[in-house]
């Protein structure tokens, strides 16, 4: 069965985006990228050269199996993430965006008011806008509203590897969204990814659970299996959860049927 | 309510004696948790944690690894001027001193900008005396509008300034501050510190927050290891980091250690720090801040960068030179202060890449602040 993972009209086969931060070399990021069967690679366009081919990160990264998805990460504000994205567009990135406003250096918890004021701008440019929020169903609403392609919503603060903390408010989001939800940040490990798959998002991107493995290929490989599971059991359809065991001999037996 | 008021809770007879009545059990604790007080931090300064150090560096390594990856970041300062009004006694530059002053003229600053730039950096910090009657703000100014098309970020680390100053260079083209208080102590800092501007305390401390008032991105603090007595130092260090990082939350801090080197003046070191006690310095700050980055510079050994790495080190300088021009030509009878560490920044990179960490020349663009 053919289950692609549509954005903005197009198709992905793989439901893992993958962040290229904190890797202890371009060689282990690759590892990791390429194990992890991703199609989308979301880099922080205050780390790299946008202009210039031969940037060490980028060149690491080939564009014709890897969707380059730039991120604002650094920008404090609506202004200063519009003006990146637009310098990325201007530099030849395509059009499509992660929009990341966290002002504060010490959770990277987005701030909502500017995420919005940016998403409003750049979608009315004509980018594709994937905007990293937190677990705001209104929020989600909103953005969704105003023509985001996704909306991300985080699992637990960047880099802390978690998992879902927020996921109440996740599934809200996930039960009214009409665009895809990716769940982002504080995914530790394959059963992270698995839950949030199994919920019922349509995605997830990790970084940090990659870049500080010791071995960043196989723990890859080992969140590409978790997603997959993830999905199917979403797709098979998981059974309700039950507090108690339901009696072999029920008490109404009696009644016949 | 300024650090300068709220550090007056903190006197420094009842800060040391809470750090030295700390016990074993105290460390303990505080090792125990995910997120330490400050009560835990004065235990883990005491000389009760010493034996706890091991301890200590694989937290400090395991949390610097969760927030910041494998990677280092590398910058380099740039000397513009060894002009000095100020008599400290500890620095080389001091007014005191007899030693030959040279400021760099625009050209110059260009060509010293160019070396860096074309040995890979992209993150340049810009250091003067404190003259600022001859070294001012208009030439601050022009030397880092000169060069801002060569460098992603570029950091000021000269005399400090009212909140509109900080506002005319963001203007140029700077985006972080380095500014240390040397000592925490007032009595000593008085000492330290003769005549000048320099000899403000309260000017001096609140600093760094007419930085982060102005819109400053990246504010570095420290107080020079030698000084004052190193516990108490560390204590006041991280208390101050936590007060900024509360009153400007969007700014990225960084604390560094540097520890008194050989310069011209003679000055000794009035309480030397040893290298196990800077480790534990470095863990405890650490564990008390672990989204803070840690500075180390040139002034330590190869040998001690090398093994310091691990324990929570976020950037390096490398192949630096304390002189104005420096460079570009020899210069060395006008350095501030002699460095230890003098591998190039290629070694420094392939060193990096041998211990698994990823060199980071830029984690910065100039766009994000550009009008």
């Amino acid at each position: 069965m053919r289950d692609p993972l549509v954005i903005a009209g197009r198709e992905f086969n793989s439901r893992l985006m993958v962040g290229t931060g904190k890797f202890s070399s371009n060689e282990a990021m690759v590892q990791a990228m390429e194990a992890s069967g991703t199609e989308i690679v979301t880099v922080a366009l205050r780390r790299v050269d946008v202009a210039d081919e031969a940037d060490s990160l980028l060149s690491h990264i080939d564009r014709d199996k890897y969707l380059l998805l730039p991120n604002t990460s650094g920008a404090r504000d609506a202004e200063e993430a519009v003006r990146l994205a637009r310098l990325a567009r201007a530099a030849g990135c395509e059009p499509w965006v992660k929009l990341e406003i966290h002002p504060d250096p010490f959770y990277l918890l987005p701030d909502p008011i500017e995420t919005f004021k940016a998403a409003e701008i750049l979608v009315k440019e004509g980018f594709t806008v994937l905007p990293y929020i937190n677990a705001d169903p209104v929020l989600a609403k909103r953005l969704e509203e105003i023509g985001t392609a996704t909306v991300m919503p985080l699992g637990a603060p960047i880099g802390t590897n978690k998992g879902i903390k927020t996921r109440d408010n996740i599934a809200i989001i996930i039960e009214q969204a009409n665009v895809p939800v990716v769940v982002d940040a504080g995914l530790g490990a394959p059963s992270h990814a698995a839950e949030a798959l199994e919920m019922g998002a349509d995605a997830v991107l990790v970084n940090t659970a990659f870049a500080v493995s010791p071995n960043p290929g196989l723990m890859g490989e080992a969140f590409k299996n978790g997603v997959i599971a993830g999905r199917q059991a979403y797709l098979a359809g998981l059974g309700a959860q039950r507090d108690q065991a339901e009696a072999s001999s029920p008490l109404t037996g009696f009644l016949g049927s | 309510m300024s650090f300068f008021d709220d550090i007056q809770k903190y006197p420094l007879a009842d800060v040391q004696r809470q750090i030295n009545s700390s016990t074993d059990a105290d460390v303990q604790r505080a090792l125990s948790r995910e997120k330490i007080t400050v009560d835990d931090f004065a235990a883990l300064l005491s000389p009760a944690a010493l034996p706890h150090l091991e301890k200590m560096a694989q937290k400090a390594h395991r949390q610097t690894l969760k927030r910041f990856g494998r990677t280092i970041l590398l910058y380099a300062p740039l000397y513009l001027s060894n002009e000095c009004a100020n008599g400290c006694i500890y620095c080389g530059f001091s007014g005191e001193n007899k030693i030959p002053r040279e400021t760099l003229d625009l050209d110059t600053i260009e060509r010293e900008a160019r070396v860096l730039h074309k040995q890979g950096f992209r993150h340049v910090l810009l250091l003067t005396g404190e003259s600022p009657m001859k070294i001012g703000n208009d030439f601050l100014a022009a030397a880092a509008r000169r060069i801002r098309h060569l460098f992603s970020s570029i950091a000021l680390e000269v005399y400090p300034m009212e909140v509109n100053g900080y506002r005319e260079m963001i203007a140029n083209g700077v985006d972080g501050l380095t500014i240390y208080q040397e000592t925490y102590d007032p009595e000593l800092y008085d000492r330290m510190h003769l005549y000048g501007r320099k000899k403000d305390y309260k000017f001096r401390i609140e600093t760094p927050e007419r930085g982060g008032e102005a819109g400053l991105r990246r504010i570095g603090i420290g107080s020079l290891l030698g000084l004052g007595e190193h516990r108490s130092e560390g204590f006041y260090t991280g208390l101050h980091a936590l007060y900024l990082s509360r009153k400007h939350w969007r700014t990225h801090l960084t604390i560094s250690f540097p520890r008194i080197r050989p310069a011209d003046g003679g000055f000794q070191a009035l309480n030397p720090v040893s290298d196990r006690e800077m480790v534990q310095l470095m863990c405890a700050l650490r564990l008390l801040l672990p989204d803070v980055g840690l500075v180390m510079s040139t002034r330590e050994s190869a040998e001690l960068r090398d093994n310091l790495l691990p324990l929570g080190v976020t950037q390096m300088s490398a192949g630096s030179c304390t002189a104005p021009g420096g460079y570009g030509e020899d210069a060395e009878h006008l350095e501030q202060f002699s460095i230890d560490d003098d591998r190039t920044p290629a070694e420094i990179e392939q060193l990096l890449r041998k211990r698994g960490y990823d060199p980071v020349w830029k984690d910065w663009d100039a766009a994000l602040m550009a009008d």
